[in-house]
């Protein structure tokens, strides 16, 4: 095994195929798994790619048995990607369509992107678009993390109706605003990474926190 | 803030990046994957591209510049024309798709726009939008690049086609079309008045104080192509200029 060994789960979701493709372009060796069976020894880094609504995405976790997968592998506390919908499961619950539970592996909700905007206005929803990467939590620094070596202000692709909301402060590694409304761009808790945003989609910033994501 | 976003539109007839005025007239410019690039390393924020011949022929030639382009280019891409049923989304989201543009065959079955929501999500669906100015006022919705009517109007085409899961709306104004001349700017703050999902503007640039008046109008992004074609602008200068008249911007 080598540090560029990647698994990426697919479970049907839509843009998997740009995910492996900026990947790939990182250097990484990418297996797809698309049912929990096809693991016998558990991978080195595992990706969880993700578009589209919650309660459809852990669905297709649980039928293809990846619910039980990523808690198995992140008891060894090897390096995990979660990317929007994909970081967006890795929490209690979703309350998109109702409240659907997620994986729980961070505390706290995945709740509707206020429909206001800091100044009282009506804003565009969904929230599509290159918005800001800022400070996260109190303690938290991006060096030694996916964020090492990205600049404070560089600007990254999110596109997403729903958002995700850590219980704990030190889980938020990054923040963004949209029209001055704060939203959590990327958490970590350990070895767990969740972006918001798209980095598979985010050109050379994107690309770079890729490839230190396999780095870690 | 989402900064405005500066999207390159590619039109495709069969394997040439080709440019019309009015969506008609069309004049071959030259290799899409070539300029695709360029613009990607210019700074755009999206590409689209779109096939417009594929719904006059019922075919559709993207696939394969759609993978080439995914393999060397790490922003959304959009691809339109002649997309019809899932699986013809599902083809282009393979090659490297992110999205999807429907035009002619939304309107002919509007359920498809719920399906392919329900189905990718509705950040994948992009209606998109031909509208014509009408004599009696108002706009009129057309399929096949301008070319037929519907009888539809675009104002209450949008307001469904959102209710029925589109996540972003991709407006073309037959009219401004390859005119140089700027954006209808009455239809822009009409549509995005009455959705409430972000509205790409296209057809119409003449100069870079085109995009500050369509962001003012409601656009959330603005879509270039002849400006960019010609080389009359690069990605970097328009953002530079929209920058410098107070738009926020992703600059590299």
């Amino acid at each position: 095994m080598s540090n560029l060994d990647l698994t990426v789960i697919d479970y049907g979701i839509g843009n998997l195929h740009n995910v492996v493709r900026a990947l790939q372009h990182c250097g990484a060796n990418v297996t797809l798994i698309d049912d929990a069976s096809q693991i016998k020894t558990l991978p080195e880094r595992l990706v969880l790619p993700g578009v589209g609504a919650f309660a459809g995405g852990m669905r297709e976790i649980q039928n293809r048995g990846f619910d039980d997968l990523i808690k198995r592998y992140v008891c060894t506390e090897r390096p995990f990607l979660g990317i929007c919908v994909g970081a967006q499961m890795l929490f209690d619950v979703g309350e998109e369509f109702g409240n659907h539970s997620g994986l729980g592996l961070i505390s706290g909700r995945v709740k509707a992107v206020p429909a206001f905007s800091v100044s009282s206005k009506r804003h565009r929803i969904p929230h599509i678009g290159w918005s800001c990467l800022e400070a996260g939590g109190l303690e938290q620094t991006w060096r030694n993390t996916i964020l090492d070596g990205v600049n404070l202000g560089a600007a990254v692709y999110f596109v997403h109706s729903y958002a995700i909301y850590p219980d704990k402060q030190e889980d938020q590694l990054a923040m963004t605003y949209y029209n001055g409304i704060p939203i959590c761009a990327a958490v970590r808790r350990n070895n767990i990474y969740g972006c918001q945003f798209h980095p598979e989609r985010s050109a050379d910033v994107g690309l770079q926190i890729l490839k230190s994501f396999m780095l870690i | 803030m989402a900064s405005v976003r500066i999207i390159g539109r590619l039109d495709i007839k069969g394997e040439n990046l080709i440019k019309g005025i009015q969506l008609e007239g069309l004049r071959v410019v030259g290799d899409p994957n070539e300029f695709a690039l360029r613009y990607y390393q210019q700074g755009a924020d999206e590409l689209v591209f779109m096939d417009v011949v594929a719904s006059l022929y019922q075919r559709n030639n993207l696939s394969e510049i759609i993978k080439k382009a995914a393999d060397e280019i790490y922003i959304p891409i959009t691809v339109g024309g002649g997309i019809r049923s899932i699986d013809d989304v599902h083809t282009m989201l393979r090659s490297g798709a992110d999205k999807v543009a429907i035009n002619t065959a939304a309107l002919a079955r509007p359920t498809l726009i719920s399906e392919v929501s329900q189905r990718f999500g509705s950040q994948c669906m992009v209606l998109s939008v031909e509208a014509k100015r009408r004599d009696s006022g108002g706009w009129e919705a057309y399929t096949d690049n301008g070319r037929e009517h519907t009888g539809i109007d675009v104002i209450e085409w949008v307001r469904r086609a959102v209710e029925l899961g589109a996540g972003e709306v991709f407006l073309t104004s037959v009219d401004q079309e390859g005119t140089r001349k700027g954006f209808d700017l009455a239809l822009i703050q009409a549509v995005s008045d009455s959705i409430n999902v972000p509205v790409i503007v296209s057809g119409g640039l003449g100069k870079a104080d085109d995009v500050a008046l369509a962001v003012a109008a409601g656009g959330s992004a603005v879509a270039l192509a002849d400006a960019l074609h010609w080389n009359r602008l690069t990605i970097g200068k328009i953002k530079e200029l929209s920058k410098l008249s107070g738009l926020d911007m992703r600059i590299l």
